[in-house]
């Protein structure tokens, strides 16, 4: 077993991509998301691989559309406000069906915000990060051996369905540090035969494009890529349950703020009361089918996210009226308390038993 | 072990990311449950810098420490701003180089102590926050001495290897 290091979550992902083959990071500095920046400067160069500071956002996912065609495994990182500046760019990667990694740490919004740990992208990572018919694979880790885990493993996936995959973190995962094994590097990675790498009179040219002149072409490269987004639904679903086999109450939470309702859940337990935390994992594809199986079951949800109320949204598309889907947030950067969640799970407990 | 909540508030460039590093990693290599989380704002630049470092056996919530179970205090502001959100049994350290308040928990024990005249008399300048570390671990021996050595060896960055020595003199110096 390798041995265990304190790290950063922002460092962790770095290392990690590092590992899985990404030999390309571009990016932009901004707080609370420079440790993964600076950290990938220092490496990258060690590992022949290219760290480039670009001038702006826009330019950096640029970058990684250009180093994606040519079949590289590539990445860029940023913070809210700086994700909405690459939304044109991921819309553009796709449209030409490029794989590559974003990662978000989230901070406060809207506009500049606060640089405090947030989670209010969820709605701009799961439905639109940028214009167009198109979805991504979104990863929520809720440790920083998760972060290393998933941003590990995204680029298998983001090659497999040749689609850009965001690990959305926040402020507090991307700051907080905690022990990690690292993965082994990886010695193999996939075949690109697609890759804008010159053909050399040797084979028919590979473009890599997401213009269409003719609607009815476009329309069925979307048609193609949403057949690819049901196997995505059907495969690649990720969530953890705690407690949840004989639960009242289930709270849903996400990311840094699982790690908060995980702790009021427990202390709900020991005062009697049924609860359970049901954690999705990938955020995109939902983690339906599992949510799905407690309906029935349980009496009553409670969505707890550091926003004003988004992934409710999901749940109560899941729990179809089944039962109340009830909220609980704080939102700007400001970290709901475990005393805090408890005092909701006590008092939705309350009204069951009216 | 019984979970351990510390919160090492002062100002920025007193070493207390540091010190809060040197205590998570001794928790590492325990094999406990491990969290560290700075404050990040614009504290960092001059003003009140803390962080939170949990040890528990087991799974960690929020690694944001809200009720503390030992404070680090190195300076009044931080000390007024945690001294009351520290539990009933919990244990206060304070630099009383810099913190002039005057404690009024009962309910606490509380250590004070010169770390910062005290390393500088000892030409240990800078390394107040091992001091109180030192201290820390007398108190609640929350690890072994082998542990903290340790810890102390992972934490100090290679390029300044030359400084673990300083730093073990520092935290024998707390835990006189």
């Amino acid at each position: 077993m390798a041995e265990k290091v304190l790290m950063k979550g922002n460092e962790a992902i770095a290392e990690s991509a590092i590992r899985a083959g990404c030999r390309f990071f571009f990016g932009y500095p901004i707080t609370p998301q420079t440790e993964l920046a600076a950290y990938m400067a220092k490496r990258m160069p060690k590992e022949g691989g290219t760290y480039l500071q670009a001038e702006s956002e826009v330019a950096a996912i640029n970058m990684v559309y250009g180093a994606s065609a040519a079949g590289a495994r590539v990445m860029t990182s940023s913070s809210s406000p700086g994700v909405s500046l690459k939304s044109e760019g991921v819309s553009y990667i796709a449209g030409a069906d490029l794989p590559c990694l974003i990662i978000n740490i989230e901070r406060g919004g809207p506009g500049l915000g606060s640089i405090q740990p947030s989670q209010s992208d969820y709605w701009q990572a799961t439905r639109a990060l940028g214009h167009g018919d198109f979805q991504m694979v979104v990863y929520a880790p809720s440790t920083v051996q998760e972060m290393a885990d998933l941003a590990y493993g995204a680029f298998d996936i983001a090659d497999k369905y040749r689609t850009p995959v965001m690990i959305l973190g926040d402020g507090m995962l991307g700051q907080m540090m905690e022990p990690v094994e690292l993965p082994e590097p990886r010695t193999e990675l996939p075949e690109k035969p697609w890759a804008t790498t010159g053909h050399g009179n040797k084979r028919e040219k590979n473009i890599a494009n997401s213009l269409y002149l003719v609607a009815e072409e476009l329309e069925k490269t979307n048609f193609e890529r949403f057949e690819r987004y049901e196997v995505i639904k059907a495969n690649e679903q990720m969530s953890e349950e705690v407690d949840c086999e004989d639960a009242d109450i289930i709270v849903v939470a996400f990311g840094a703020s699982s790690r908060i309702a995980r702790s009021a859940v427990r202390a709900a337990r020991e005062e009697g009361i049924k609860a359970g935390l049901f954690r999705p994992i990938t955020l995109w594809p939902f983690p339906t089918d599992a949510l799905k199986a407690t309906v029935g079951k349980a009496k009553a949800y409670l969505s707890v996210e550091m926003n004003m109320g988004q992934m409710v949204d999901d749940v109560r598309l899941v729990v179809e009226g089944a039962a109340p889907v009830d909220f609980y947030g704080r939102t700007g950067g400001v970290i709901p308390t475990p005393a805090e969640v408890l005092d909701k799970i006590r008092q939705i407990n309350e009204g069951l038993g009216e | 072990m019984e979970e351990m909540r510390v919160v090492f508030a002062g100002f920025g460039g007193q070493g207390l990311l540091f010190a809060g590093k040197v205590v998570a990693y001794a928790g590492l290599l325990d094999d406990h449950e491990v969290s560290w989380l700075p404050s990040y704002g614009p504290e960092m630049r001059g003003g009140t810098a803390n962080c939170s470092v949990t040890l528990s056996d087991e799974p960690i919530g929020s690694p944001l420490i809200m009720n503390p179970n030992v404070l680090i205090a190195m300076n009044n502001p931080s000390f007024i701003k945690f001294e009351n959100e520290v539990t009933p049994g919990g244990k206060i350290f304070i630099d009383t180089s810099l913190v002039n308040k005057k404690p009024e928990r009962e309910d606490c024990e509380v250590f004070e102590l010169e770390a910062t005249n005290m390393a500088e008399e000892a030409g240990l300048k800078g390394l107040a926050n091992i001091v109180l570390v030192g201290k820390m671990l007398k108190e609640t021996g929350f690890c072994s001495y082998e542990t903290i050595e340790a810890a102390i060896r992972k934490t100090v960055p290679a390029r300044k290897a030359a400084l673990i020595d300083k730093n073990l003199e520092a935290l024998k110096l707390g835990m006189q």
